[in-house]
């Protein structure tokens, strides 16, 4: 350390430093977070994962606008390209044509680009089931899931308008997709589609006002919520997985500086590695063999993007004939029944942690994760979710997956309908069950020690296993969880006991009724001296 | 019974087996006989703590990795300038998109394995332990807080001039309103769009023609097991603006099948038909892909979209998927030199279903 | 190349053997592509097929293997269709692709290994052409020198809705699929188009041109030729396989170096 007074640092970076501090205050914020601890684990990562693929969408997508024109002006396709040569197509297409085969590195971002885009959805999918699994939405972390959950949406639609750019036969029927959906909506469906499209569709606007809500509106809302999201991670700390010497009132990890900045910062160029791999060796959205949309062609294995393919497989498994008349008009039950299952399932994820919150009634603050075991039916109703999720997701490959299988796609559709009800209930049970039987390995480790595969024979012929308690850092990992009971039913001081005490207290009885509660010393100490060992 | 802060006090939680003084939060349970943590566990040293040597290869390695990655870089660009692109060999792409994108991979990969071994093996790996604060402000500042409120009240007067703050609101209600009234300049005035989406280019004489020629077809054109992508006579002379609004409405199938096999529900319906020859919509009335696959002996028609399942042979009924209604049928019949036009435009709107359709 | 001291063995495995898949890929592609121009399983305009000599075998040869189900004088069965008029192009297509003699009922022929010689074949086919006319094999000349791009809007208009933009096939109904195109060689494509086997279609010579049939069959072999300049094309199956991708390999890498970057040094 210097003896000298810091504002006569030497050397260039000495003055630099304080040249830049007495203009900024930045030393304060060295102060505050230059040895900020953050935990380490890899689950942790995640976010990162989403937030770099964010920054190399960021990077490969300003490359791209200085050669994209967002415009459906028809022009006949004068590049290298030979199966398109002549082809009368938007300018849209076009130039995204230009980049591809006629600008050197022109395909290499184009891929990186949405190679980083699904990459960007799927991680922040993965992301939040860590965050779901291991209870990391309870307070004082609610509205930050909030805000993760809005990032989630925006990047769906950060998706779905940038593959709509370039004017393909695949996207354009995606879009063709949604005029048809939203047409259907009641009283204003046709407004809203009249509005988008600037009158018929196709039209001649679409593509240039996705453009600007691609690169404009929805990157500034995903910035902001971005800002906000990590905010709110430094205000709140990172929570961290249970442990000896970690608690409710401590974060244990590494600094900012200098590891976690390495560790963090070299990942960053380890996601973009990767994604620059992908780009250079697996083809994306060719959108070449797709041709110019024309709403009259179209291709078998028509799909969306991997992460609208939920909604596309919701919209596949409803059964035929679905629509009806009444007062005139028409009800498109067959659009509207997947449009309020989407929009449940979505809003039932957001709410999830306030519902959860109502029924514990829990108003302590939580930074110690759970290990999914010990929130049975929190991780089975999201085992529920995932397979809900994962049923529709697979029902919009039911063709590819008939030709694959050598199945009909009648049967693979129909398989899906029945698996879109029973699958999460058998997810439910499957999921419950085994966390209670992870709980009771727990307690049987922890009360008994591990197996050595040490076999002693006692003088009385008894053939025994020696076990080996754990240490006391081991252990505590096992029996150091959160338990909860359900509550009771009292009336409340007027004495009634109204619908929605009834409700909770039924709720907390399914969440809590089956538990396994922690070993405890007492008995802990009785086990040992009933044992022989 | 003990009262949790934080519910109603008249839900308690099922004291079940735990004892008498076990403390609860809601259903959380907090019970005194319970493990207490035993601190963070001994700091294990890494090899490169103890062996000099391993400590010397670590550190070896990572600046090695970031002079890798130079030559990554430079690659990346001496493959940008030596992959050239061909106009007239599509591989020359392949190897640009290659060349470029390896050199930029090892570019990065190498500096952020370069980082993450830095701060795995070199560094030193001791942890720290930081303090968390309830995320609530102190009581001090809180109530400093509700000080700065109750002064700012006081002295606007916000909460007790009714008139002013209720003002305010309803004018901030109501300024964003031009706003939302110019964006129904995103479609045109004068149009009506579920007049739009009730017609087709598709009237009387018009004659049918292939896509995307335009060529006009006769009926004798057509064999059993034919099928025809059609649109309407005049589409490809349309303006370029309007060509694709119009075969979005417009573009039809037309097949020709053994008369016998084709069931009608009425003789009218049957006269829309030309001697086994019948003409579809193809846009599918679930959300509007184009119907065009024809299964030549089941007389099937499925759109690969979401796999709606037409038959022809009953008039285009749905038989399977997520479609709710028929395809419309386009009435047709042979003109004077025996080519195949209209014989009328459709006589119900084509394609997905909405609100006002049968209005 | 540079120094391995991750434990992300899975990532650099995975380096090795996707190039020289790359490689494979492009040999695969430019072997088969010459094949497809080159070779001929099916008869040739060199056999002639009004020869008295090669309908008499070719008639001993459908006595032994597709009488049973098409009938004796080929007028057919409950088990086979009736094969007067349908012509030499679509024998060649159908015994020359392997699809007959069909193996077992089902929603569909598949392609299989070829069953005859190429001249049996032209034998079988005289035969059947003897009975009635019907659509002739192609020349060579009609297989050769379309044009690609006119040839590109014509497929995605009358045949990628079943066979994909990229002629890697798709589901029809009740198990049916239509086949992938890679591989087939341009004189089964033509007859393909002209005869309509099964529930393809039939594009006789007033749907799509003789011309028109040559342009498609130019854009097919260009896309054999010339593989996707993107890398890997996965089938080219489109965001499915992309998805795919992405999870198991992108993904998968990526958190397997998540686990190894948080894990504690040796």
């Amino acid at each position: 350390m210097s003896t000298v007074a810091t504002n006569q640092q030497t050397g260039f970076v000495g003055k630099a430093s304080n040249y830049l501090d007495e203009r900024t205050s930045i030393s304060g914020a060295v102060k505050e977070f230059g040895r900020k601890i953050f935990p380490d684990h890899w689950s942790f990562l995640l976010g990162e994962v989403a937030l770099y693929s964010f920054v190399i969408i960021l990077l490969s997508g300003s490359f791209l606008t200085f050669f994209f024109q967002a415009s459906m002006s028809p022009v006949e396709y004068a590049g290298s390209y030979v199966p398109l040569k002549g082809v009368e197509m938007s300018a849209a297409m076009s130039s995204t044509l230009d980049i591809s085969f006629d600008l050197r590195g022109g395909l290499l971002m184009r891929q990186i680009h949405h190679w980083a885009a699904l990459l960007f959805v799927a991680a922040i999918g993965l992301h939040m089931l860590r965050v779901f699994f291991t209870g990391a939405f309870r307070k004082p972390r609610e509205l930050n899931w909030s805000i993760g959950f809005v990032l989630f949406v925006l990047a769906m639609a950060e998706g779905f308008t940038g593959y709509s750019l370039p004017d393909d036969l695949l996207s354009g029927n995606g879009l063709r997709i949604i005029d048809g959906m939203v047409n259907a909506v009641p009283v204003v469906g046709t407004w809203i589609t009249f509005l988008l499209f600037g009158g018929e569709f196709p039209g001649s606007d679409i593509v240039g006002r996705l453009y600007t809500l691609h690169i404009l509106l929805l990157p500034a809302l995903v910035l902001i919520f971005i800002v906000l999201h990590l905010m709110f991670v430094i205000i709140h700390k990172h929570t961290q997985y249970p442990g000896p010497g970690k608690t409710e009132g401590n974060v244990v990890g590494f600094p900012i500086l200098p590891v976690y900045a390495a560790k963090a910062g070299g990942f960053f160029f380890i996601v973009f590695g990767i994604v620059a791999l992908m780009a250079s060796l697996v083809t994306i959205n060719p959108i070449w063999a797709y041709g110019p949309y024309d709403p009259s062609p179209v291709s078998a294995g028509t799909q969306p993007d991997w992460y609208i393919g939920f909604a596309d497989g919701a919209l596949r498994l409803i059964p035929p004939h679905l629509e009806t008349v009444w007062l005139g008009y028409v009800w498109s039950w067959n659009i509207l029944i997947p449009i309020l299952i989407l929009v449940v399932f979505l809003a039932a994820a957001f709410a999830y942690p306030f519902i959860e919150a109502w029924v514990t009634g829990d108003k302590r603050e939580h930074h110690l994760l759970d290990r999914p075991r010990n929130a049975p039916t929190r991780t089975a109703i999201g085992a529920a979710g995932v397979t809900f999720y994962a049923v529709l997701w697979a029902a919009a490959s039911s063709d590819i997956i008939a030709t694959h299988f050598k199945v009909t796609m009648e049967g693979v559709i129909n398989t899906l309908q029945i698996l879109l009800i029973l699958g999460p209930i058998i997810a439910f049970s499957v999921a419950k069950r085994v966390c209670l039987a992870l709980q009771k390995k727990d307690r049987t480790m922890a009360l008994h020690g591990f197996e050595t595969g040490r076999i002693v024979r006692l003088p009385g012929g008894e053939y025994i296993e020696v076990h080996q308690q754990l240490d006391v850092y081991d252990r505590w990992k096992l029996v150091s969880f959160n338990d909860n009971a359900p509550l009771m039913l009292r009336p409340n001081p007027k004495g009634k006991i109204t619908g929605g005490m009834r409700m909770r207290v039924r709720l907390s009885r399914w969440f809590f009724e089956e538990r396994i509660a922690p070993v405890t010393p007492t008995e802990h100490a009785l086990e040992l001296e009933s044992s022989h060992h | 019974m003990a009262k949790n802060e934080s519910g109603p006090a008249d839900i308690v939680p099922a004291s079940g087996h735990e004892s008498s003084s076990a403390i609860v939060l809601g259903t959380a349970v907090v019970s005194p006989d319970a493990y207490t943590d035993p601190g963070l566990p001994p700091h294990r040293l890494r090899v490169v703590d103890t062996d000099p040597k391993a400590a010397k290869k670590a550190e070896r390695v990572v600046y090695a990795l970031f002079y890798i990655s130079i030559i990554g870089s430079v690659f990346a660009v001496f493959a940008y300038m030596f992959f050239s692109l061909d106009s007239n060999d599509l591989n020359s792409v392949r190897l640009n998109n290659l060349y470029i994108g390896l050199g930029i991979t090892l570019s990065l990969m190498a500096i952020g394995i370069a980082a993450v071994h830095w701060g795995k093996a070199v560094m030193a790996d001791k942890e720290g332990v930081d303090e968390r604060h309830p995320t609530r402000g102190t009581e001090e500042t809180r109530a400093r807080a509700l000080e700065i409120f109750k002064e700012a009240d006081a002295e606007s007067g916000f909460s007790r001039r009714s008139l002013i703050r209720n003002g305010l609101i309803a004018s901030l209600i109501a300024f964003p309103l031009p706003a939302i009234a110019l964006f129904r300049g995103l479609a045109p005035m004068d149009v009506d769009p579920n007049n739009e989406l009730k017609h087709t280019m598709w009237e009387k004489g018009l004659r049918l023609t292939r896509d995307p020629s335009g060529l006009p077809i006769k009926a004798s054109d057509l064999t059993i097991g034919s099928a025809f992508q059609v649109i309407p006579e005049g589409l490809i002379d349309l303006p370029e603006h309007e060509k694709l609004d119009a075969k979005a409405k417009a573009a039809v199938i037309l097949v020709r099948m053994n008369p016998d096999d084709l069931n009608w529900s009425s003789a009218e319906r049957e006269s829309w038909s030309y001697q086994g020859i019948v003409a579809y919509s193809k846009i599918c009335t679930h959300v509007g892909c184009p119907v065009a696959l024809y299964e030549q002996q089941t007389h099937h028609l499925l759109c690969p979209c979401h796999q709606s399942q037409f038959d022809i042979e009953n008039e285009c009924k749905v038989i399977f998927g997520p479609a709710a209604r028929p395809l419309p049928q386009l009435p047709i019949t042979v003109d004077s030199e025996g080519y195949l036009v209209a014989a009328s435009g459709f006589n119900e709107p084509i394609g997905p279903s909405f609100w006002e359709r049968l209005n | 190349m540079r120094n391995k001291t991750s434990r992300s063995a899975r990532r650099s495995g995975r380096r090795g053997p996707l190039a020289s898949i790359v490689l494979i890929a492009l040999g695969l592609a430019a072997t088969g592509g010459a094949y497809a121009a080159f070779s001929s399983v099916s008869a040739t305009a060199a056999v002639d097929l009004s020869s008295p000599a090669v309908i008499d075998e070719g008639s001993k040869l459908f006595a032994a293997n597709c009488a049973t189900c098409h009938g004796m004088q080929a007028q057919g069965t409950a088990n086979g269709p009736s094969l007067i008029g349908v012509g030499s192009a679509a024998v060649d297509f159908q015994v020359g692709t392997g699809r007959m003699p069909m193996q077992a009922q089902g929603p569909q022929a598949p392609k299989k290994p070829v069953q005859f010689t190429a001249e049996q074949t032209s034998a079988l086919a005289a035969y059947v052409s003897s009975l009635a006319p019907g659509p002739a094999i192609p020349s060579q000349t009609q297989l050769e020198n379309g044009n690609v791009a006119n040839g590109g809007e014509l497929f995605r208009i009358n045949c990628a809705m079943c066979h994909n933009v990229a002629g890697a096939g798709g589901a029809l109904t009740e198990g049916k699929y239509a086949p992938v195109l890679k591989g087939v060689a341009a004189v089964h494509v033509y007859e393909a188009m002209l005869t309509g086997p099964q529930n393809m279609p039939v594009f006789n010579d007033l749907n799509l041109t003789p011309s028109e049939k040559k342009d498609i069959i130019a854009y097919l072999a260009y896309n054999e030729a010339n593989p996707s300049p993107g890398g890997l094309e996965l089938g080219s199956l489109g965001p499915v396989s992309e998805g795919l991708f992405l999870w198991i390999f992108g993904l998968g890498s990526i958190v397997a170096l998540t686990v190894w970057i948080t894990a504690k040094s040796n």
